[in-house]
């Protein structure tokens, strides 16, 4: 478990007020300056040896993806986009950051313009998000009147400037390309990569897109040294993670914790443990809507970080842990899931347009057992014609959920076609 | 992907006054001077609090009008993005959360509340109300939860929802966020 020392974010819960005064009492904007005058090469160096890799589902190594960004001047402005527009179903983590930790991510935002060169820093929130952007923007006026950012921030020289974007109520806009799309006021369409954001993102500007949380453990990282990082958690999957633990436990909450935690100690530990007690658990969604589900025996001694997660054909994702117990019905859990991502599909790639439809309407009559039980394997096999064919991973999270659901309870959906073959020959018989 | 369209009755009036643009144009200060349009779902959100919770085509024009951008270009962002509602939506727009996090600990049940107390799905009540399921809020282990205008209210139950609903008709303060004392997404035994 977490030594509460080794904590970050000590006012996740905003019992303390978010302000500029307050977040300095917790250790906040301490002497920036010195951390920004180390150079671009050094932060950088310092972020990648401490393993960090992005919070926002992916997992690639935070520090690595500074380094794509041109090393000289390229005569245009150079930015660092901070994506804030947290959807994922299960995922609420950022949220307790942009309104109780909002100084965490902006002094973030400052070390990480500084580490990769940009001058210019936008937060996309998502639109729902109001009161918190409210706090947000309220504590960015807070930076500024102080010197923290802006023209010559913290006084080392530099000049970074941060805006606040706000969405308007699109998951697909949490796609890093899409992102940009809607922050240049266009529909939040992927684009096709090649070229990488890095090379042409905002404004055809060299661009880099990194989670809230990804941003917002920088400076610590940066105060108390990479090996402090990356000696938490496991090799290869280190350092301290905001999980979100919903559904059928006692107490859902969110907690910072190691990686690398069993998923059974984390849900006992601080979620109060399964509704019903831990035999009472059917399935866990480890890490957000978009990866695949995993039955109780394998949560039994599951370790919550990206490699052992990968192993059990699932995925860390954002760390969102929604917790099913025996009274769920898996099949119409999914068929929500399936129906999220037919609403949320951008309509550009048609296999994603067309084939979440199909996805929701199958899983719905699964739902009732009005199919065959051959329909099953159509219903992969669909899945896989989406999976992999389309521009962005919407596709790939709307195929995802209901691979795991038949892989892990294909009895399930049989039995229920069973039950109601029988009720409708009973009915007709 | 929803097929959305706008509304039928469009008799309204709307124009942007001297403070609107005032607002408008601080807005376009967050963005390079010849990327105007970035600030198009910004200036939309605005213009729909200005119609009263809704985008009638006159708000659209105006924003086109202000942004030099062409009509169907402000079109296609506001029939995209689902926070712009294209029909009235009354007074206190109560969005209810369904999606998986949600429906596991009984989103079915705030939907019912809804229904019971403020009618069909959609449908603007003689109070002013208006309630729809709409998909993840971000506030899942605050769930169920609804957002009603700017806020939201967590941590519910069929009972705290009719409260609320009935609060505000009868215009008595309601309590932001959780219902049951949680300051925010702390853990908290529930009774």
């Amino acid at each position: 478990m977490l030594d509460s020392k080794d904590r970050i974010f000590d006012n996740l819960y905003g019992f303390e007020p978010w302000n500029l005064a307050s977040a300095k009492l917790r250790g906040d904007w301490d002497n920036t300056k010195d951390i920004l005058l180390k150079g671009r090469e050094k932060i950088t160096e310092e972020v990648i040896s401490s393993g960090l890799r992005g919070r926002g589902g992916a997992g690639f190594s935070t520090g690595v993806k500074w380094t794509f960004m041109p090393k000289e001047p390229t005569g245009k402005t150079h930015y660092l986009v901070v994506n804030a527009d947290e959807s994922e179903p299960g995922t609420c983590k950022d949220r307790e950051i942009l309104r109780n930790e909002p100084h965490k991510l902006l002094e973030g935002c400052v070390i990480a313009c500084a580490a990769m060169g940009a001058q210019v820093c936008y937060i996309y929130i998502r639109g729902e998000f109001i009161n918190e952007r409210y706090i947000l923007e309220s504590a960015l006026k807070e930076a500024y009147d102080d010197g923290l950012v802006g023209k010559n921030a913290c006084g080392s020289g530099l000049d970074i400037e941060i805006f606040i974007h706000h969405g308007a109520g699109a998951y697909i806009c949490g796609e890093e390309t899409a992102l940009l799309e809607s922050l240049e006021g266009k529909k939040g369409m992927p684009r096709l990569k090649p070229p990488f954001p890095a090379a042409a993102g905002l404004y055809g500007c060299p661009t880099t897109v990194n989670n809230v949380e990804s941003i917002a453990v920088v400076p610590t990282i940066l105060r108390r040294g990479s090996s402090w990082f990356s000696g938490i958690g496991r090799e290869n999957n280190t350092g301290t993670k905001i999980f979100c633990i919903s559904g059928h436990v006692n107490t859902p909450c969110n907690i910072e914790e190691e990686m690398g935690i069993p998923l059974k100690d984390l849900i006992e530990k601080h979620a109060g443990g399964v509704i019903g007690g831990w035999d009472n658990l059917l399935a866990v969604i480890p890490g957000g809507s978009s990866v695949p589900m995993i039955p109780k025996d394998i949560c039994d001694e599951v370790l919550m970080d990206f490699d052992s997660l990968q192993a059990v054909k699932s995925g860390l994702g954002t760390a969102a842990v929604i917790v099913m117990d025996k009274s769920t019905d898996l099949i119409k859990a999914i068929s929500r899931i399936s129906y999220f991502y037919k609403h949320e599909s951008c309509g550009q790639c048609t296999p994603c347009r067309e084939g979440t439809g199909w996805l929701w309407e199958m899983m719905e009559k699964m739902a009732r057992g009005e199919a065959k039980k051959d329909d099953i394997d159509t219903l992969l096999s669909l899945t896989k014609r989406i999976e992999g064919h389309t521009i962005c991973a919407l596709g790939d999270a709307a195929a995802w959920p209901i691979q795991g659901l038949i892989r892990h309870f294909r009895h399930h959906i049989e039995d229920r076609i069973d039950q109601y073959q029988k009720e409708s020959n009973q009915n007709y018989g | 992907m929803t097929v959305r369209r706008l509304a039928d009755n469009q008799d309204i009036k709307f124009k942007f006054d001297n403070q609107d643009l005032k607002f408008l144009n601080s807005l376009l200060e967050n963005y390079p001077k010849d990327k105007k349009q970035s600030a198009v779902v910004p200036s939309l959100f605005y213009a729909q609090r200005k119609a009263g919770g809704w985008l009638p085509e006159k708000a659209i024009l105006a924003v086109s009008d202000f942004l030099d951008m062409p009509k169907i270009r402000v079109l296609e962002i506001a029939t995209f993005y689902s926070m712009f509602n294209l029909q009235p939506s009354g007074d206190h727009f109560v969005q209810v959360c369904g999606t998986t996090p949600c429906w596991l600990r009984g989103a079915e049940n705030i939907k019912k509340a809804c229904k019971d107390y403020i009618g069909q799905e959609r449908e603007v009540s003689k109070d002013g109300l208006c309630w729809i399921e709409v998909e993840c809020l971000g506030a899942c282990v605050n769930a169920p939860m609804i957002q009603i205008n700017d806020d939201y209210y967590e941590d519910l139950d069929y009972e705290s929802t009719v409260k609320i609903l009935k609060d505000i008709k009868n215009k008595k303060n309601i309590i932001k966020g959780s219902q049951i004392g949680r300051k925010s997404s702390e853990p908290l035994e529930r009774d």
